[in-house]
């Protein structure tokens, strides 16, 4: 990780770091096929090393990578808990490699799996039903929108309600998600002890409103407490009622949100499942709703029928999200930490998670508004950069906070250290923060330091882009 | 692999072992208790600031049991999955990925990152990437490729919703060939349907475009045509620079879907005039794993600030050493939220990982052998069936890559099902038509799959 790592491992002309696979060795291949000219490539030019080479180059790559293994990673929101690693080797398992139109009863073991999942996430959710397809949150979100607006249109409501409303805090995929799905967004003010403003809300719903979407505990780590005044609001004016996975960690096995009147939801089976992050995805966005939402869910549905699974088309079906059944892989390992898991295991992750989050809180001795805090919290850098705080955090080896948001806390560190941290490295943490808190100016202007790579010009690279490495001069 | 023998009851061993809570969490009663203190309550119930009307106090009846027996249990589960050689395909193949990929990539600094925020501490994944972005630049002949989209279903999404932002004319029909895989065009009519685009099939001949019947669909409101190549079919299209052409001529964007083996071999989209490249770039890296995949989109350069997902680019660290970042990160969705070019967040980043491990193992040699392979062995076994009485093959009368359907008489989904009782799955395409992919995975037990064709013929 450290940059003096990296020089022990200089072995050629290129000064500082580890060279590209084009600048180890390119080579050009002629084309010459059995194919006529005009239907081939003329040549082709690419990276040509050994094996050897490469498992270097690689392995180098991974020490100038930081991960969950690595140390604490605290990015508020993403719930970066420790992966186990047994799930690797349930997802490694021949049988698990089929083709995607391969008939059901070929693939009993697959869809059997894909069943027990809807259950096992349909009952934590408290929701009646439950699809697998959307392969990532963003997408879950998505699909979610999709089928509530097939909802509306089925109830002649379709052209009436453009409005999807979200809470200023929210996360940013949400706005994304309901406007690809063609809505106009209204954004929701918050209130002042952080949470959701019951007249602002009443003001901003109405004929119009499609649905809320809305992340309980929100991105503050504050549960909504009015939460069923909420869901009465939103459906009085014939809205629906959305549930933002994203903070499910904090609620396992304590609290559902089908109980909430929330009537449909995504899960990220990669935060709260312990399913690794992969360097930004795979990850998986299941969503679950109310049996009224059923008919309109994503083709197919598993179904089991007197122990033969099925896969059936759900009558006014939205169609499909993905071209096949999604992230199966990571479906998988979901299904195999649930299971590792049950009932208490599930119960003392939230519970972990929550003492970890107010844990870490009452060690810092920066400005955090609000409380308690459900497993994420977020602290204020006040008229520090937040981004130059978290540069200088790096230098003490560990990950920082989410930066900069939500806008609503000035200079924000959101922070969440989930279940899997010890008290000794959540007090590791804590004396980053305090250690950057007393800090000058100065020092956090020129972190990092001790890393691979010291502060990357952001600016240059965006102005001039070059993205790969036919663009590079050298 | 340690798991015991069917034997042994792992249930009466392994009972209920995880019933004190999760084992991943390292905390031990005495810490427990110091650290309410700090917090300055007395139980953790205490924290859960949730109405007691709300609150869940059943089971879910899920019983937590040991790793060995979720190991077991999961393995039994999976097995009863048939084993049949695949000779599937229809967009989604398979070829052998070397170990070095698996080996590799599971290194926990990979597997257990996220999304590059902090660019000074994830270097090694950055590089990773801008290495995958080039390989795939190289291949498609674009300027631009991002660091992934979850499918080749949903970067046709994304490629036709950056034509509607990006044509200035204005317009709304996105155009698709009839060979097209109905569960693409699914998800493409999804993700179209917030930009009020209209997906329009246009008919084909003998399973290729022909540039005149494909003029007479166009107009000025194209904002889109999108072809395949190969096709679902097998098929190498052999007119990708006209269609090119009147794309051009009609002011519409041209998107081709491929894949990183067949750009190989055949024609680089970008010298046909080709605007973006969508397709499953997890024919590298990744076997069929249930149609999971990993979206390719590659661009030209002058539709930059319009491309979904991420991009990795070159700058510099405060040192002036080379280094990299994500970059143009005002197009996402965490600044722009409702204006961004995609809602992707989460994407395939570690399968992108696989696939550019995948493709430098085999280096520009092999991709070039392998995808000649995947010419020769299809047309080499179609000519083989065609011997048999009772079956024609190729149907179609061009090139082939990979993939081919054959007519056999009486009944396609006869010989399916009788072939599945010799471990061999293939297409059945109505009553008269079989389709059979070949690649590197399969092509051991091609001599198998005729005898037995040939035997069921009989």
């Amino acid at each position: 990780m450290q940059r003096h790592d990296q020089t022990v491992w200089n072995d050629t002309d290129v000064d500082g770091y580890e060279p590209l696979l084009s600048e180890k060795g390119l080579k050009e291949v002629e084309i010459d096929s059995a194919l006529p000219d005009d239907l081939t490539r003329d040549s082709l030019e690419l990276p040509e090393l050994s094996e050897p080479e490469l498992a270097r180059h690689y392995t180098r790559l991974s020490q100038m990578n930081y991960g969950i293994d690595s140390g604490p990673y605290p990015l508020g929101s993403c719930t970066m808990k420790y992966n186990p690693k047994f799930t690797e080797d349930v997802a490694a398992l021949p049988a698990v490699s089929v083709h995607p139109d391969r008939d059901a009863e070929s693939i009993q073991g697959t869809l059997q799996v894909f069943a027990e999942l809807q259950e096992y996430l349909a009952d934590i959710g408290g929701m009646d039903v439950v699809t697998l397809q959307p392969p990532a949150g963003a997408a879950g979100e998505f699909t979610g929108i999709m089928v509530a607006k097939a909802y509306h249109e089925y109830n002649d409501e379709g052209e009436q309600r453009d409005e999807v409303v979200v809470p200023a805090s929210a996360h940013g995929t949400n706005f994304a998600s309901a406007a690809m799905a063609g809505y106009d967004m209204v954004e929701l003010p918050p209130g002042s002890d952080g949470r959701v403003d019951l007249d602002a809300l009443s003001a901003a719903v109405g004929d119009s409103t499609a649905a809320l979407m809305l992340t309980n505990p929100n991105t503050l780590g504050l549960f909504e407490r009015d939460i069923e005044r909420i869901a009465d609001i939103v459906h009085e004016a014939g809205g629906l009622l959305y549930y933002d996975g994203a903070n499910l960690n904090a609620l396992l096995g304590r609290a559902r949100p089908g109980d909430m009147g929330f009537d449909v939801m995504h899960f990220n089976l990669h935060k709260t499942f312990a399913t690794p992050h992969g360097g930004g995805g795979p990850g998986a966005g299941p969503i679950g709703v109310t049996e009224d939402l059923e008919a309109f869910l994503p083709t197919p549905q598993v179904r089991e029928r007197d122990g033969q699974y099925d896969l059936v088309e759900p009558e006014h079906t939205i169609g499909k999200v993905h071209g096949a059944m999604g992230n199966w892989l990571v479906l998988l390992k979901a299904h195999a930490y649930i299971s590792r898991l049950g009932d208490s295991g599930l119960r003392d992750t939230s519970e972990k998670a929550v003492l970890n989050a107010n844990y870490l809180a009452s060690q810092i001795d920066l400005e955090i508004p609000f409380g308690p805090f459900h497993h994420e919290f977020v602290a204020s850098a006040g008229e520090r950069d937040a981004a130059d705080v978290a540069k200088r955090m790096l230098d003490y080896g560990v990950h920082p906070p989410t930066t900069k948001w939500p806008e609503i806390v000035q200079e924000a560190l959101m922070t969440e250290p989930t279940e899997a941290e010890s008290k000794t490295s959540l007090d590791q943490l804590a004396d980053a923060f305090n250690a950057v808190n007393e800090e000058g100016e100065q020092t956090l202007a020129e972190a990092p330091e001790n890393t691979s790579a010291r502060r990357i010009d952001q600016t240059s690279a965006a102005r001039n882009p070059r993205l790969s490495w036919h663009s590079l001069d050298s | 692999m340690t798991i015991p023998p069917d034997s042994i009851d792992v249930d009466q061993v392994h009972r209920d072992d995880t019933s004190d809570g999760t084992p991943f969490a390292p905390h031990d009663d005495s810490e427990v208790e110091e650290m309410l203190a700090a917090v300055g309550v007395d139980t953790v119930e205490e924290l859960f600031d949730i109405p007691e009307s709300v609150r869940f106090e059943e089971s879910f009846d899920i019983d937590g049991v040991s790793e060995q027996r979720v190991r077991q249990r999961l393995r039994e589960t999976v097995e009863q999955n048939e084993d049949y050689t695949e000779f599937l395909g229809r967009g989604h193949n398979s070829h052998y990925v070397p170990s070095i990929v698996d080996h590799i990539s599971l290194r926990s600094e990979f597997l257990t990152s996220y999304t590059q925020y902090q660019p000074e501490i994830t270097q090694g994944f950055l590089q990773a990437l801008f290495e995958y972005q080039s390989v795939i630049a190289e291949l498609t002949g674009l300027d631009v490729a991002n660091c992934s989209m979850y499918d080749a279903a949903t970067a046709l999404g994304e490629a036709a919703t950056l034509a509607d932002r990006s044509r200035r004319a204005d317009g709304n029909r996105v155009l698709v060939p009839d060979y097209m895989r109905d569960t693409h065009r699914d998800v493409l009519e999804n993700y179209v349907e917030g930009a009020e685009l209209v997906v329009e099939a246009f008919d084909t001949e003998n399973g290729q475009v022909n540039p005149e019947t494909l003029e007479n669909e166009l107009s000025e409101d194209v904002v889109l045509i999108y072809v395949e190549n190969p096709t679902i079919e097998g098929v190498i299209e052999e007119n990708l620079t006209e269609i090119g052409e009147l794309s051009d001529a009609y002011g519409a964007l041209y998107c081709i879907g491929s894949d990183p083996v067949a750009l190989s071999l055949l024609q680089s989209p970008g010298s046909v005039g080709a605007d973006m490249v969508v397709g499953d770039a997890s024919v590298l890296g990744l076997s069929t794993a249930y149609g999971m995949g990993l979206g390719m989109f590659a661009c030209d350069e002058e539709f930059l600030r319009q491309v979904p997902g991420r991009l990795v680019g070159a700058s510099e660290d405060s040192d002036g050493t080379r280094a990299f970042t994500l970059t143009l990160q005002t197009r996402e969705q965490h600044i722009r939220r409702e204006r961004a070019t995609s809602n992707i967040c989460t994407n395939q980043a570690w399968v992108a990982l696989r696939t550019a491990i995948h493709a430098a193992s085999l280096g520009p040699s092999g991709l070039v052998s392998l995808a000649e392979k995947c010419h020769r062995l299809p047309e080499r076994v179609a000519a083989e069936l065609d011997e048999i009485d009772g079956v024609s093959a190729p149907v179609r009368d061009c090139h082939h890559f990979r993939e081919f359907k054959a007519r056999v008489e009486p009944d396609a989904r006869e010989l399916a099902a009788d072939l599945r009782e010799e471990g061999i799955a293939i297409h059945a395409l109505g009553s008269d038509e079989i389709q059979i992919s070949i690649t590197d995975v399969n092509e051991h037990r091609t001599d198998d799959f005729v005898q037995a064709i040939t035997e069921v013929m009989n």
